[in-house]
């Protein structure tokens, strides 16, 4: 007998790109995460579920999944915050492939990430003296406020310019960008502007801003990805990189 | 989209904001001091500053217009880029073409 008190009704993805939800009864305990629901029903009911996390913390950015249509870190989602009378409704993260279940594809996510030059190109080597950073400096601190991204993928998950155009970089990737472009200590800066320039860059963004609402970190990509289209188009001005 | 296009729009969007207003200003001038039609055309024909006012409007307007509407083509259309190039032109061409048409109308002699 179901007791809505004590029970909660779940249902996940089962299957790959096609599948359907299943539903599954879960008992309900206090300051229970999104992760422990999916935890008890592999542990309890049906060892075949796939899921992906590993931290537990907040930390890793591997456990995200679409929760009651939103996407969420599981690990840091209390249930009681998210529950809809009693019901829950657990997916993968949209905007990727599905492997199985609840484990995104997050392949053409990292692919993305090399495409924006997300990746810090040194310009000194360990002979050089160490470069001084002012924290104060105003690069510096657009950096800082960009830099704490995790890679949980719910930005790009959230975000409905890459669910109209599947060449935008998305806005994890240009979050990124914008942190080394504005390192001084990174070398490959004229080569980033102009990744992040063409068809499919920073200036497909149209600044809905969904993945401001849902980062778990609390970043503004939309206002990274704002920073770049100004970078960007002050860089083509004066000729130092194309359309 | 990219850096180009971008730049493009955000530049005609910035010639045409001041225009508008300009144009909204000069609506509700003609309609308070109730100018007829040819009341109007005694003041627009033959003048170089409205050609070139209402003709800088009309091809920043048909640019602006037509880079969003080859946005939308390529993420809400099956045309492939292109394609929705070729389309946002011709339709640029168009609308140039019946702004022009309609700015001759008022100022030609």
């Amino acid at each position: 007998m179901s007791n809505t008190e004590s029970e909660l009704t779940v249902s996940l993805w089962r299957g790959a790109q096609s599948g359907s939800y299943e539903t599954y009864k879960v008992p309900m305990h206090a300051n229970q995460t999104v992760l422990d629901v999916v935890t008890w029903v592999q542990r309890n009911v049906d060892p075949t579920l796939s899921y992906r996390f590993a931290c537990r913390v907040g930390m890793c950015g591997s456990c995200a999944m679409t929760v009651n249509g939103g996407p969420r870190w599981t690990c840091r989602t209390i249930v009681a915050k998210v529950v809809k009378g009693g019901r829950l409704e657990i997916g993968p993260l949209e905007n990727l492939p599905v492997i199985k279940d609840l484990a995104a594809d997050m392949r053409v996510f990292f692919e993305k990430w090399q495409q924006a030059k997300g990746v810090f190109a040194p310009s000194k080597t360990r002979h050089d003296a160490i470069e001084r950073i002012k924290s104060d400096s105003e690069a510096r601190i657009a950096a800082d406020l960009a830099i704490e991204c995790i890679n949980c993928a719910i930005c790009y998950a959230a975000c409905d310019s890459v669910r109209w155009n599947p060449d935008y970089l998305g806005p994890a990737q240009l979050n990124r960008a914008w942190t080394l472009v504005n390192d001084v200590r990174d070398g490959k800066n004229p080569e980033r502007l102009q990744a992040v320039a063409v068809k499919g860059g920073c200036h497909s963004c149209h600044s809905l801003q969904s993945c401001q609402e849902y980062c778990p970190m609390s970043l503004n990509p939309t206002a990274a990805i704002a920073g770049l289209k100004r970078r960007t188009m002050r860089a083509f001005i004066k000729g130092e990189i194309k359309a | 989209m990219n850096v180009r296009l971008y730049l493009w729009q955000r530049l005609t969007a910035a010639v045409m904001v001041p225009m508008i207003m300009l144009h909204l200003a000069l609506i509700f001038y003609a309609t308070r001091q109730g100018l007829t039609a040819a009341d109007i055309l005694s003041r627009t024909r033959g003048s170089v500053a409205w050609a070139l006012f209402y003709g800088t409007f009309v091809l920043a307007a048909s640019s602006h217009a037509s880079i969003g509407i080859r946005n939308i083509l390529t993420e809400w259309s099956p045309l492939k880029d292109r394609a929705a190039g070729v389309s946002a032109m011709g339709f640029a061409l168009l609308l140039g073409a019946l702004g022009l048409g309609a700015v001759a109308a008022v100022v030609s002699p």
